[in-house]
């Protein structure tokens, strides 16, 4: 029986689609059956993301309105064995996405996966509501910024009052804090919230730390997860996140100012 | 600004002004977080109805909505009437 992950955030641009790209590609390394679904109707982006953006032929609608199977609409990865993505319209309906729809494609998927994650448009339209709706962890994707702790903590309230979980009694969402885009300088310079003043607004369990990287647009670049390299501090991070996400007690990394050694300041790097 | 007061004022930083805003705003909009969403029209309506028979100051109704925990919502509604114009209009 999968688990179903919604990540959202609220406010847009925050890394939202980056980060299910990294988290899904990551757990299907793993060895997990890992399904990353993108709800941005109207705006899809995550095959770009993905790399797969010429192998869509049906997408997330097509199998609620049943002009396809999920069989067809799946589009599985070349890099990663046990990675899908199902990829989102470009329909500008709407209302394309109905709960009950929705809820079918994610029921036939419980039963073949092991994760499910849903990547969430922006804001707190049909869409984002859709995608947290039958969520049984969210990961909240945040900037070290006022609007989007503002915003984040906005979903927050509503992953608490409108998810099913909260609408049937049962045990709420699972709520984490994944902060990206963070710049441990200007932290240190006093321009930049800390990882300390965002967990002390948000009071929820910090999922993640993911440093501001130029290995993140690369990897956009070229349609890598930035998690497929595991060479730069961003793919590392979000490994340390995964592994967290999975029940592990991972030390955390990239927080403070990287100390240049003697050789780097000469020659530069 | 002498040179020893450049020296002596701690210059408050961004980040820490940003913190000190977002913990007001946030614990604001959490207190009104789970009112339903018909509660600003309903003030509007009951001050309109109020207005048919007596001056009332638009922040002279206070309506506030609990949630008490075992499914029990109270709704309190405080209207201040001015004390020199209770007859009707």
């Amino acid at each position: 029986m999968a688990k179903i992950i919604v990540v959202t955030s609220g406010k847009g641009g925050v890394g939202k689609t980056t980060s299910s790209a990294a988290i899904g590609t990551g757990l299907a390394l793993k060895g997990y059956k890992t399904a990353i679904i993108d709800f941005d109707i109207g705006l899809r982006n995550l095959d770009l993301i993905m790399g797969c953006e010429r192998r869509v032929v049906y997408d997330f609608v097509n199998v609620i309105n049943g002009e396809a199977n999920l069989n067809q609409a799946l589009i599985k990865d070349k890099r990663v064995e046990k990675l899908f993505i199902l990829p989102a319209s470009q329909t500008r309906d709407k209302d394309a996405l109905t709960r009950e729809g929705v809820e079918r494609v994610l029921n036939e998927l419980k039963d073949k996966f092991d994760f499910i994650i849903c990547d969430s448009p922006a804001g707190i339209e049909a869409g984002a509501m859709m995608a947290l709706y039958f969520a049984d962890e969210a990961i909240v994707t945040t900037n070290p910024e006022v609007s989007s702790v503002r915003d984040s903590d906005r979903i927050l309230g509503i992953l608490q009052s409108k998810s099913k979980r909260a609408e049937d009694g049962l045990e709420p969402v699972k709520e984490h804090l994944l902060l990206t885009r963070y710049n441990p300088s200007r932290v240190a310079a006093g321009e930049m919230l800390s990882v300390e003043d965002v967990q002390e607004i948000l009071a929820i369990d910090l999922l993640g730390v993911i440093p501001e990287s130029t290995a993140v647009l690369n990897a956009s670049n070229s349609g890598q997860p930035v998690v497929l390299d595991g060479e730069s501090d961003a793919g590392q991070a979000y490994n340390d996140a995964i592994n967290r996400l999975l029940g592990e007690i991972v030390d955390f990394r990239f927080l403070n100012v990287e100390k240049k050694g003697i050789l780097k300041r000469i020659f530069g790097g | 600004m002498s040179l020893l007061d450049y020296f002596r004022s701690e210059k408050k930083s961004s980040a820490s002004l940003a913190k000190e805003r977002l913990q007001i705003i946030v614990a604001h909009e959490r207190s009104k977080r789970g009112t339903p969403d018909y509660l600003p029209q309903l003030k509007q309506d009951i001050l309109d109805v109020i207005r048919k028979y007596v001056k009332v100051d638009s922040d002279a109704v206070n309506v506030q909505f609990e949630q008490n925990e075992d499914d029990l919502a109270v709704l309190e509604l405080n209207v201040t009437l001015p004390d020199d114009d209770r007859e009707s209009k």
